[in-house]
């Protein structure tokens, strides 16, 4: 699934929050979005995820102009994961991804929640209640939600952070092989530089709420004339005038 | 609208009913003990008063009508705040659902919520005090509707103020019912009203539920076009509370508080 994103700007009263974005995700590649807090990368997820009506700008998702009449049809094809939303913790993990599997419509909901379950180690605490679980216990659930409905399109937002090295790495590397046997399409933000090195094609660098500069990573490390990506992001992140 | 949507949006509230007994507890709790505050009340007024026959009798019913008003709107609300609280909000709003799927899933949950409160209430009325509202006989299903229908507006308007203001907004949601009490003429005639009062009064279906209530238990009288009055009254304000909560999304959506909305 391609993501399309137009002259993307959200106003809130006087401030700008995103100003005048305009990037492509190609299908089946993954960008990453970085940038400091603050930048704008929640704003502009939570546009292209129908959450927060842009000022102006537009969304074309396969070419398809995401707007209110089309927006079912849409987000069924696409997903959310984020440690900063959180799933009823009273229900079990079970019950949780029962109810998600409903909403966006799985035909099969026993088998695609087994097959989650499956792929995710997650049997060992399936009837836990969600609020019970370690972070991350909860972010592998998080993560099972997120793909229960086969997205074609997927935002993650930080979907490591506060994991410890093994779980980490985990879910990137389950990340990475669920890209290889699935169609899908990802937009990742995320701070941790050696992640979206390891999972990215190419990145765009927000700051201020603009994009400051964008490419695959080494190309731009090799522009900014840095040895890795986290010196990069701090000189672009800490400099004072555009790049 | 797709019903197995609107159905797994119910069957999370089922899920966290049963698996909670504090929670069942909770729903019972309250309107069994309207039931006993009122009912002793009621006694005392009936040995000391000759103003109603049957004191008793009107008291408890009113009590346990409004009681049914409030634990509609009140679970309406609650289901509403336990997506705020559990941070669930974001999930909620990207899943593909219909608005209107949202809307129709929250009114038919709220009843079972507010059934299992009221069903033990009004039969531990029977025994205790010798009040049954069942008494009140086919009239107090359309009395219960009208009085579910304008539960539910009023849930809903309060949920179109946590969209719009965020979970600040959620001691309204406890005081809200309460606001309109004294208008209502729950306990007492419309006539007890100062007339100014009255014409605001009758904007509303309370008083015409409960003026129709009395004149059941009172004096044996049925008035249908009464109850259909306060039925249209109701569904009007409900189609009110529509607009609202839809303009309050639209209005969430373009200050961008629907994303990390939480505690």
């Amino acid at each position: 699934m391609k993501l399309k994103v137009e002259k993307l700007i959200k106003k809130f009263k006087s401030t700008i929050a995103v100003n005048s974005i305009s990037f492509e995700i190609e299908k089946n590649t993954t960008l990453g979005l970085l940038g400091p807090n603050g930048c704008g990368k929640t704003t502009s997820i939570g546009m292209m995820l129908g959450l927060i009506t842009p000022s102006s700008g537009k969304i074309y998702i396969d070419n398809i102009y995401f707007e209110p009449k089309n927006r079912i049809q849409l987000l069924s094809l696409m997903n959310f994961a984020s440690p900063y939303i959180e799933l009823p913790k009273k229900l079990t993990v079970k019950q949780n991804l029962e109810v998600y599997a409903r909403l966006y419509g799985v035909t099969k909901i026993k088998e695609r929640v087994n097959e989650m379950v499956e792929d995710l180690n997650i049997q060992n605490f399936l009837y836990k209640k969600t609020g019970e679980l370690s972070s991350g216990q909860k972010n592998r659930v998080a993560l099972a939600k997120s793909l229960i409905n086969k997205p074609k399109l997927l935002f993650l937002d930080e979907p490591t952070a506060s994991l410890d090295p093994d779980v980490g790495d985990f879910v990137r590397q389950y990340i990475e092989k669920y890209k290889k046997n699935n169609e899908l399409t990802i937009l990742l933000a995320s701070h941790n530089m050696k992640e979206v090195e390891r999972l990215c094609d190419k990145i765009i660098m927000m700051k201020h709420g603009e994009i400051v500069d964008s490419g695959t990573c080494d190309q731009l490390i090799k522009k900014h004339g840095r040895e890795n990506l986290e010196e990069t992001f701090l000189k672009i992140a800490r400099s004072k005038n555009e790049l | 609208m797709n019903f197995n949507k609107i159905f797994a949006l119910s069957l999370r509230h089922v899920y966290l009913i049963k698996g909670s007994f504090p929670r069942i507890l909770d729903l019972i709790y309250w309107p069994t003990i309207q039931i006993f505050l009122w009912g002793f009340i009621s006694k005392f007024f009936t040995l000391n008063s000759s103003y109603f026959e049957n004191t008793v009798g009107i008291i408890l019913s009113a009590a346990i009508l409004y009681d049914f008003l409030f634990r509609s709107s009140i679970s309406y609300n609650m289901m509403f705040l336990e997506e705020i609280w559990s941070r669930n909000f974001t999930n909620l709003f990207i899943a593909p659902i219909k608005i209107s799927e949202i809307i129709t899933a929250l009114t038919i949950t709220a009843i079972f919520r507010t059934l299992i409160g009221l069903i033990p209430a009004a039969l531990l009325a029977i025994p205790l005090f010798g009040v049954s509202i069942f008494k009140i006989g086919i009239p107090l299903i359309l009395l219960l509707i009208t009085l579910y229908i304008f539960g539910v507006t009023l849930g809903l308007l309060v949920t179109s103020g946590l969209i719009r203001f965020g979970p600040s907004f959620e001691n309204i949601a406890w005081a809200s019912l309460f606001f309109l009490a004294p208008l209502g003429c729950i306990y007492y005639p419309i006539d007890i009203l100062p007339e100014w009062l009255r014409i605001i009064a009758k904007l509303l279906p309370l008083v015409h539920i409960f003026e129709e209530m009395r004149n059941i238990l009172i004096h044996d009288i049925l008035n249908y076009y009464q109850i259909f009055k306060a039925i249209i009254i109701s569904l009007i304000y409900f189609i009110f509370g529509i607009v609202i909560f839809y303009l309050s999304y639209e209005g969430a959506k373009n200050r961008g508080t629907l994303i990390n909305m939480g505690e």
